[in-house]
């Protein structure tokens, strides 16, 4: 087991420099859209949740994976309709002017 | 820890998430980046549900139904300035569920290797963000008193109900007794609670914002406990640019991490009296000022986003313009409830993106301007903040004092979010305009066209 201890350490860390680099000069007009995406992309405990509920064993099991998926849904789905009518906004607006915000 | 057959779906979905963030942080592909995302996470959903040998089939199908339903068309539906507060209460479900997968695998006979610290750590992490964001839901939507909540011996009390959280778990890890982890669950519920309690609403955003990132880490140790890289990496992600986002929101309002989270903002009495008196103004003189201005600096805030005054707010400028005056929008980075709010709000009126203004771009200029129109903002134009002792002291705000007239356009006499009284509505320069945003500005643009 421990290969894939070190392989899951390894995979933490490049995903959080990912994470870091790839928001890094994000212009503070995008930043509660941005919050908004990421809320959504953590909505893939969904996945996790879903087969939580479909090994469930016992009845306990059973009601809170239910419990996660509707909970896991809910991030979802609320975080795609929030972030999409927030970034649909943007585009009702004029021709933007050449790459505004970058600093 | 790490399963070795993952479906090349996930793979795929976490490299699109990664592309999607690249194209969130871009206004020009912001739209196409949300999109990108979605579809990684159908598939990713998707290859979940067809996983082999799965059972509860139906019941899964009606827990997304159950949960996802009301979530979708809530959040059609809300007013774009309930924006934040649903982002919160999302956010919460998420850090919910993820405490949730804890409890199943925590609750199981048989522990996977390592799946018990891991899961425990996601248990802790998920709980504190669910019942967190829920108080922070709970401030903003107004069901709730947004100021911050303070009594005696706060601090040692909130690190016992930590500490007593953690030693559930460690009794759980050592002993293997199952009977601890509703204690352990329940007090991380409480400490989240107990964490936000004293958080007023002024940082609201930043606790948003940090609880967002909490979910991401949440997330990415279940999903690690499960073996499942997709949960794994993407929460890693989230939990990252999570973190770097809350620290340049927190960094914007000259506050540290730390004096948000145990600093009680707004908790300190105001001591020292306003000196002066509250000046109203007749909207045909405020009209006249506008008409007879050569440079006018708009300052929104959370009052417009309110009332919803954003379209009257650009007809405003188009008249004021049309009279030969340059118009500029002054934007303090947590105007309104979250940074961004007032950009997104004016975005949605046809506002040109040239006509926003940073505080750092548009400070200097204050002293040129001839009307400076503050439209429900508060705490982020009261120089109460440049003075040493008070709550908002360091906060960086806009210099809005040294224009040549403010008017300020308020709904009543009401404090801010902070609580702090504002000492520029009782400047010699400043003029009072009260009423609800869009129908006074909607008016102002009829009384300038008569001008």
């Amino acid at each position: 087991m421990t290969p894939d201890l070190w392989a899951s350490l390894y995979i933490a860390i490049l995903a959080a420099f990912t994470g870091f680099e790839v928001i890094a000069r994000v212009p503070a007009l995008l930043h509660t859209p941005l919050m908004s995406g990421s809320n959504f992309i953590h909505g893939i405990v969904l996945v996790g949740a879903i087969l939580a509920l479909g090994r469930a064993q016992t009845p306990l099991e059973t009601s809170i994976g239910f419990l996660a998926v509707a909970l896991a849904s809910a991030n979802v789905l609320g975080g795609y309709a929030v972030t999409a009518r927030m970034l649909d906004m943007f585009e009702s607006g004029k021709k933007k002017p050449g790459a505004p915000g970058v600093r | 820890m790490l399963a070795r057959f993952d479906p090349p779906v996930y793979l795929a979905a976490v490299l699109f998430f990664i592309l999607a963030l690249k194209r969130m942080s871009h206004p020009a592909t912001a739209k196409g980046g949300i999109r990108w995302a979605g579809a990684a996470m159908i598939a990713a959903t998707l290859a979940a549900f067809l996983t082999p040998g799965l059972g509860h089939l139906g019941l899964i199908l009606a827990a997304v139904a159950a949960g996802g339903a009301p979530a979708w068309l809530l959040a059609g539906k809300v007013p774009m300035t309930d924006m934040p507060q649903m982002i919160a209460i999302y956010n919460g479900m998420g850090g919910g569920a993820a405490a949730a997968i804890a409890a199943i695998e925590l609750l199981r006979a048989r522990w996977a290797p390592l799946s018990a610290p891991l899961s425990v750590l996601g248990g802790l992490i998920g709980t504190i963000s669910f019942s967190g964001s829920v108080i922070a839901f709970l401030k903003l939507q107004g069901w709730m008193r947004s100021r911050a909540v303070i009594y005696p011996l706060q601090k040692p009390g909130n690190i016992l109900v930590l500490a007593a959280s953690l030693l559930c778990a460690g009794v759980l890890l050592h002993s293997g007794d199952r009977s601890c982890v509703v204690p352990f669950l329940a007090l991380g519920l409480l400490f989240g609670l107990l964490m936000t309690l004293p958080i007023g609403g002024g940082d609201m955003p930043v606790v948003i914002s940090f609880y967002n990132a909490l979910t991401g880490l949440a997330v990415a140790a279940e999903g690690f406990a499960v073996g499942n890289a997709a949960m794994g990496v993407s929460g890693i992600l989230v939990g990252a640019a999570g973190t770097l986002l809350t620290l340049l929101m927190a960094k914007a309002m000259n506050r540290s991490l730390g004096d948000v989270l145990f600093g009680a903002f707004g908790a300190a009495e105001q001591t020292s009296e306003v000196q002066g008196s509250l000046k109203p103004i007749e909207l045909s003189d405020a009209a006249v000022a506008l008409a007879y201005a050569s440079r006018v600096v708009i300052v929104p805030g959370f009052g417009m986003a309110v009332a919803q005054a954003q379209h009257k707010v650009k007809e405003l400028m188009d008249a004021v313009e049309a009279r030969g005056a340059t118009v500029k929008f002054a934007i303090h980075p947590v105007a309104g409830r979250m940074p961004g709010h007032m950009n997104v709000l004016l975005a949605e009126a046809n506002v040109p993106y040239d006509r926003l203004f940073d505080r750092d771009e548009i400070n200097s200029e204050f002293a040129t301007t001839d009307v400076a129109l503050v439209i429900g903002a508060n705490d982020v134009v009261n120089p109460a903040a440049h003075r040493p002792g008070s709550p908002l002291a360091g906060m960086p705000i806009l210099d809005v004092e040294n224009a040549k007239t403010v008017i300020i356009l308020k709904r009543g006499q009401g404090k801010g979010f902070s609580g702090v009284e504002n000492e520029l509505f009782y400047r010699d320069n400043t003029r009072m305009l009260y009423g609800d945003a869009r129908d006074t500005v909607g008016k102002l643009v009829l009384e300038l066209k008569k001008v």
